[in-house]
């Protein structure tokens, strides 16, 4: 029997750059993100896919990064809150809850805006219902959902006039 | 920050050899495909397999010609054009997105039995010196029980069993098809029939039936099921002709109410009969104290939930009554 | 206040709360997102039994493992701790006994968290286990073995009566007397951070801790008294946390293990706790039992009331005490009883200590209370709302118990929610299965008096300012998502006329900030915010006196706005703020000023009087619409409607989030939170556990399950208040649990006497109804607790002097004189 290599080697595409990661296997793309990448955006309540705090992209799609193996994320295109910015300004989806009360603690706010994203991306006019349904898998504990309901529509709105 | 324990990862890109991995590697090996059940078990200890045989290379698994390739997500079940009402909407209904997203069919069928003295961690356990299911030797639901009674919570088991659905499973012997239904044990520990060697590659779901799923949850996320009722018609105007209904989670295996469908056949949808065909379902419903929300509330229910699923199949409106009670309308 | 300004031009404007950026880009750092060069990972061994001797730890197998740096044990810490200076009974590491399942006993300090987690359980640890307390009836029925050996008796950790003139005469002389039981089980705050701390030795050798903590001044406090320590060599840095609801506001033995470690080591050690392990830490919501007996007239007048109440405290001391108080001492802010009769008692159990969350002890009487109101009303046949409005208390009333009400907006509340949820046309008439439900609520904004006694300022805050136009402020204050960094950052720049852009807040930092007490009791934006007032003015004052000759003007006639400084009869001349500044700074050298808050003195005076008062009391008045299935009792809560009176929102955008979740939290906990235990069966097992330490398994409430809330802000500016600003984070959750079970009575006509209030127990009601039964689920008896000899005190309106009144001749005669 083979044995268990003290770390793996891979690269990831994270925020459309390559990020080569040398770490123990055992980890899940959200302990590489934050601790061997530095990038602690992405933040975790509960590390089992119960809370929704770890939320990132990975080709497009919503994911829990706690759950996801590192080592099968080689290759992957991933984004994380810190890829979401555009230059010095915020995204539209920033912008709107930093304006519309979408964020109290924050801690939560990096998964929601990335889930949020990825909901704008194949919905751009997406209802009250539709939000609530695409967030529902991230839990909140300070805004009672709604600001943030009212900051995903404010921004979907800010989004479309931007289109040219 | 809870991890994950030491594993040596493999990787096949074919069945054939996933098998052999399997085979050469006994029950230290498990697969993994999207990992939402197993990788929070491994989390809390309850499988530390030494070799994790990871599904997700492997291009047959994704197949969606002839069948449902095992290694598709619950998303793209559901996203699916052709995939029947009860099956989607038993997909549509498990966790979460983010888990939608990565979860497989193949996985949710194979989902391991729950309880509320299982799912917790290590140290958890250890405090009530652990349990029938792992590492005790008293099921603290039913002390009496010499079998242990977790639940079975799958989703799409239940729907896939009214739907008349088969699974493709793969062995260094070859493939065999069996119905949904005999996939499953009511024994929480040894809850598949699955051999330790096989892989569960695809389901088969012939066509016909109208069909529907409802579950009972406490919120309109997250949640596994309280219970499960899936049910499939065939009919003729609107006589029922053929009669299908599955119950999950209230057993440690979802199964077919056989009484209900035989009930069912050559009769027309009235209140009276769905309210008779309700109880016949209901009565088959053992809820133990193993899950969410009192158990004699379960049951109570249960007839409720058999009656919504029957009303809407017979064509009622039930908007309304999903909405309030499963925060979920079918697209 | 500077009587030429008349407009406000931040104050009261929605805007983007000034730490917005940093949580939107990911760029703020939680304690866990913090790393250090050569950072250590400590984890730590908790208790599996509830109760047990510890009688031998050997860890010498866990010291050999090759990652491990450094294992701690009981033996490492000689000195407890405890927030409230009457309950210090707890040891960062368990000594002798471990009072819960979670209870830590043993520290390892490794390389990584995984091999810290690997040597844990190489810990060996003899235990002699004794019988378990698994609730508060347990505890009095079984006074041995004592869980400690303190505390009033037995297993009695506090035990209180007090009585406000004579209530058994005033239930006598009453039309007819309600009286009720009720049981609100516990429930926990479940932030979504995980607490986290990071300790290590500055470039001094001073020892540095960041983290995720409400009260960093306590902190501080209580590590130099456990790690014996000068305070002086100690800097405690509160990171912002990641909601904290008041689970963050106890020292954790955590961060005592890592401050060890570190001076120990000499390395940064670091621990993040799991969420299971957050359910241990807990400090939550009291499981309480309660009686309530109110003489009601005819007329639907209260003529008073007599409460007890039965805590279930855990395993420590914790806030118990303050606690213990607060499940009867704000009960009379809402409505005038004439006569008010209070007994507490907390017993000590064997499950994670309870604590302060949002509402600290008030929710459970306020449940009890509103849903009783509401079947006096149905008795009477009266308008809840109707009877409510004729009970209220006044501006400026003091209660039988001597708390002064300062502002009330209660009234307004009352008629705006009414109006906002057409209460008239809808309660009592709507089709069966729908219905409405009212319920009111009061919350201090910073209690009186602080957690240990001194007199020193409850809130301190330095403003520095310089010539590059640039305003710093400087507050113990801990942003903990409430904004109470917003909060700060706002009052400053109205006061000096700039815009927030131009300010920065520094807080929550022992090292650099001023001494805030920390962010509990609401207490920051009255606190901290009339100090930033205090500060904010004086360092006007001197930049008024700098420029008023330029500006041609006297001092008291310099106005500043918008970053002009000018004089106000002549607004189209004067300066920039920075020049201003600049002027300033070559006239009187460096700019800063400081300002202090301490709260009012309290008007009663007898023992135990300084736990209630408040420089001033939010009000809410709440409407839930619910519709429930008969067949099933399935809730569903379509709408909510509420109105709160906060004297001034500071940021209407973060004001009305506070309220929102507020009623969120609220909701969650009326329909599914509990922090709830399994006993085993006691002849198989001594296990007694917390059924759900999950985030799965402890269910609170998704975005589907979330309904529209309707919120009404009451602006009356409170004089005692920076800009006249109440508090709003806790005040607006209490409604919302009783107006939900009278809502639920407006449906079906079934009450649900206990919270949280689910389908099962409505079905159950909803059987015993149909069965011919009392149409009540609910507790059905109250065991005897042997409360003590109430303190009396007379009303003021009977002559007393807010002095205990000692002989009980004396409180008969007194009472006869009036």
């Amino acid at each position: 029997m083979a044995a268990i290599p003290e770390r793996v080697h891979l690269t990831m595409q994270v925020n459309g750059e390559a990020a080569p990661v040398s770490s123990a296997p055992y980890k899940t793309l959200l302990e590489v993100l934050r601790e061997d990448l530095g990038l602690t955006g992405t933040k975790h309540g509960c590390e089992l896919g119960e809370c929704g705090a770890c939320t990132v992209l990975v080709d497009g799609q919503p994911v829990l990064s706690c759950l996801a193996l590192a080592l099968e994320c080689g290759g992957r295109a991933i984004e994380t809150i810190e890829g979401v910015q555009r230059g010095p300004d915020l995204h539209p989806l920033q912008a709107a809850f930093a304006d519309c009360g979408g964020s109290q603690c924050g801690y939560c706010t990096p998964g929601v805006i990335m889930t949020a994203k990825a909901l704008l991306a194949r919905n751009p006019a997406p209802t009250r219902d539709q939000i609530r349904e695409a967030t529902a898998g991230n839990l909140c504990r300070c805004t009672g959902y709604q600001q943030i309901t009212e900051a995903i529509e404010s921004a979907a709105t800010m989004l479309r006039g931007e289109r040219p | 920050m809870l991890r994950l324990p030491w594993f040596e990862y493999r990787a096949p890109s074919t069945l054939a050899e996933a098998v052999k991995i399997l085979a050469g590697e006994g029950p230290q090996a498990m697969l993994v495909a999207g990992g939402t059940d197993l990788l929070p078990n491994m989390k809390r200890r309850h499988q530390s397999p030494k070799v994790l045989v990871s599904l997700k290379g492997i291009a047959e698994l994704r197949k969606l010609n002839g069948g449902y390739g095992a290694g598709l997500t619950l998303a793209e079940v559901v996203a699916h054009a052709a995939t029947p009402s009860a099956l989607r909407q038993a997909a549509a209904q498990v966790a979460t997105a983010q888990i939608r997203n990565m979860g497989t069919l193949g996985g949710n069928l194979c989902l391991d039995t729950r309880c509320t003295y299982y799912n917790q961690t290590e140290e958890w356990r250890k405090a009530i010196d652990y349990c029938l299911k792992k590492d005790g030797s008293v099921c603290w639901v039913a002390t009496a029980s010499k079998r242990c009674v977790a639940v079975s919570s799958t989703d799409t088991a239940p729907a896939l069993i009214t739907l008349d659905a088969k699974v493709k499973l793969v062995g260094p012997a070859g493939e065999r098809e069996i119905p949904v239904e005999a996939l499953y044990q009511n024994d929480g520990i040894d809850y598949l029939s699955r051999k330790p060697d096989e892989v569960l590659s695809a389901v088969v779901i012939p066509s016909g039936w109208r069909s529907t799923y409802w579950k009972l949850r406490r919120r309109g996320s997250f949640d596994f099921p309280l219970l499960g009722v899936a049910a499939a018609l065939k009919m003729d105007g609107d006589v029922v002709t053929d009669a299908r209904i599955a119950l999950g989670a209230v057993a440690s295996r979802p199964f077919r109410v056989d009484k209900a469908g035989h009930f069912l056949k050559g009769k027309r949808l009235t209140d009276e009969v769905i309210a008779e065909a309700a109880t016949l379902v209901a009565n088959r419903a053992k809820p133990m104290d193993n899950t969410d929300m009192d158990l004699y509330w379960r049951k109570e229910v249960a007839d409720d939930f058999a009656g919504y699923a029957l009303k809407e199949l017979r064509g009622d409106d039930m908007r309304a009554v999903r909405i309030r009670t499963a925060r979920y309308l079918p697209g | 206040m500077n009587e030429t300004k008349k407009r406000l031009d931040v104050i009261g404007m929605p805007r983007r709360r000034v730490d917005a950026r940093s949580k939107v880009t990911g760029q703020l750092r939680f304690a866990d997102d913090l790393a250090l060069p050569r950072m250590l990972h400590a984890k730590l061994l908790r208790s599996p039994h509830p109760h047990a001797i510890v009688e031998a730890v050997d860890a010498e197998k866990a010291r050999q493992h090759p990652s491990v740096k450094l294992v701690l044990t009981g033996q490492d810490f000689p000195v407890p701790f405890g927030i409230m200076p009457v309950s210090v009974d707890e040891y960062p590491l368990a000594r002798e006994r471990v009072r819960y399942v979670g209870d830590p006993v043993a520290a390892v300090i490794a390389v990584d968290e995984q091999a810290a987690v690997e040597a844990l359980a190489l810990i060996e640890v003899r235990y002699q286990v004794l019988r378990p307390v698994s609730g508060p009836q347990d505890g009095l029925e079984h006074p041995e073995p004592r869980i400690h050996d303190y505390g009033e008796q037995g297993n009695i950790h506090r035990n209180q009566a007090y009585e406000f003139g004579d209530v058994d005469e005033a239930l006598r002389n009453a039309d007819f007397v309600a009286e009720d039981l009720f049981f609100y089980e516990g429930n926990t705050h479940l932030p979504m951070e995980q607490q986290a701390s990071l300790a290590f030795l500055d470039q001094d050798g001073k020892l540095q801790i960041s983290s995720s903590t409400q009260n960093p001044h306590y902190l501080h406090r209580q590590l130099a008294r456990v790690l014996q320590v000068p305070e002086s060599r100690i800097r405690v840095i509160a990171t912002p946390n990641g909601g904290g609801f008041g689970g963050k506001c106890d020292p954790g033995g955590h961060e005592f293990v890592v401050c060890k470690a570190a001076l120990v080591l000499g390395r940064p050690v670091k621990i993040g706790l799991t969420r299971e392990e957050v359910f241990y830490v807990h400090r939550g919501r009291h499981p309480v039992l309660l009686k309530m007996k109110t003489g009601v007239t005819k007329e639907g007048k209260l003529t008073g009331m007599h409460l007890q109440t039965l805590l279930d405290g855990g395993g420590y001391g914790s806030h118990g005490p303050a606690s213990t108080f607060y499940t009867g001492v704000l009960t009379p802010v809402t409505y005038h009883y004439p006569r008010f009769k209070f007994e507490a008692c907390r017993v000590f159990t064997n499950k994670p200590a309870c604590g302060p969350k949002r509402g600290h002890g008030t929710p459970q009487p306020r449940f009890g209370q509103e849903v009783q109101l509401d079947k006096i009303a149905e008795r009477l046949g009266m308008d809840p709302l109707e009877l409510r409005l004729k009970n209220l208390t006044k501006a400026g009333d003091l209660t039988a118990s001597w708390l002064r009400v300062g502002s009330t907006g209660l009234e307004d509340c009352l008629r705006k929610v009414g109006e906002m949820s057409s209460w008239k046309a809808q309660h009592g008439k709507l089709e069966k299965g729908r219905g409405v439900g009212l319920a009111c609520s009061t919350y201090m904004s910073g209690a009186g008096v602080a957690i240990y006694w001194n007199k020193m300022p409850h809130s301190g805050v330095q403003v520095l300012l310089d010539r590059s136009g640039t305003v710093v402020v400087y507050c113990g204050a801990t942003e903990i998502g409430q904004g109470s960094d917003d909060v700060l950052a706002a009052i400053v720049a109205e006061t000096l006329g700039v815009d927030t852009g131009s300010v920065r807040v520094v807080s929550g930092d022992t090292g650099i900030t001023p001494v805030d007490l920390g962010s509990y009791s609401s207490r920051v934006t009255i606190m901290a915010g009339n100090a930033a007032v205090q500060a904010a003015e004086r360092l006007r004052a001197s930049l008024a006196a700098a420029v008023c000759e330029t500006l041609g003007t006297l001092p008291d006639r310099v106005v500043f706005s918008q970053g002009k400084v000018f004089a106000a009869d002549n607004a189209g001349a004067g300066m920039s703020f920075v020049e201003a500044v600049t002027m300033a700074e070559a006239q009187l050298g460096t700019l800063s000023a400081v300002g202090s808050y301490s709260p009012p003195k309290p008007p009663g005076r007898y023992k135990g009087a300084g736990v209630g008062p408040s420089p001033a009391y939010s009000f809410s008045a709440c409407v839930v619409e619910a519709e429930v299935d008969e067949r099933t009792g399935w809730i569903h809560v379509p709408k909510i409607w509420i109105a709160h009176d906060i004297g001034r929102a500071l940021n209407p955008v973060l004001a009305r989030g506070q309220v929102i979740g507020g009623v969120y939290m609220g909701l969650s906990e009326a329909m599914m939170e509990e922090q709830s235990f399994r006993r085993l069966p006691e002849k198989l097992s001594g296990a007694l556990v917390h059924r759900a330490p999950s985030m799965l398994d402890y269910k609170s409430l998704t975005a589907l399950d979330m309904p529209e809330v309707e919120v009404a802000l009451i602006e009356d500016p409170d004089p005692n208040c920076p800009y006249g600003a109440k508090e709003v984070g806790q005040g607006p959750l209490l409604p919302v649990m009783p107006a939900l079970a009278n809502a639920i009575f407006d449906a079906v006509g079934v009450r649900v006497d206990e919270i949280p209030v689910t389908p099962d127990k409505v079905l159950r009601a909803l059987e015993a109804k149909a069965a011919g039964k009392a149409a009540r689920v609910g507790p059905e008896s109250y065991p005897s607790v042997p409360y003590p000899e109430p303190i009396f005190v007379l009303p003021p309106w009977e002559g007393g002097d807010g002095n205990e009144s000692r002989k009980g001749g004396e409180k008969r005669a007194a009472a006869a004189m009036v």
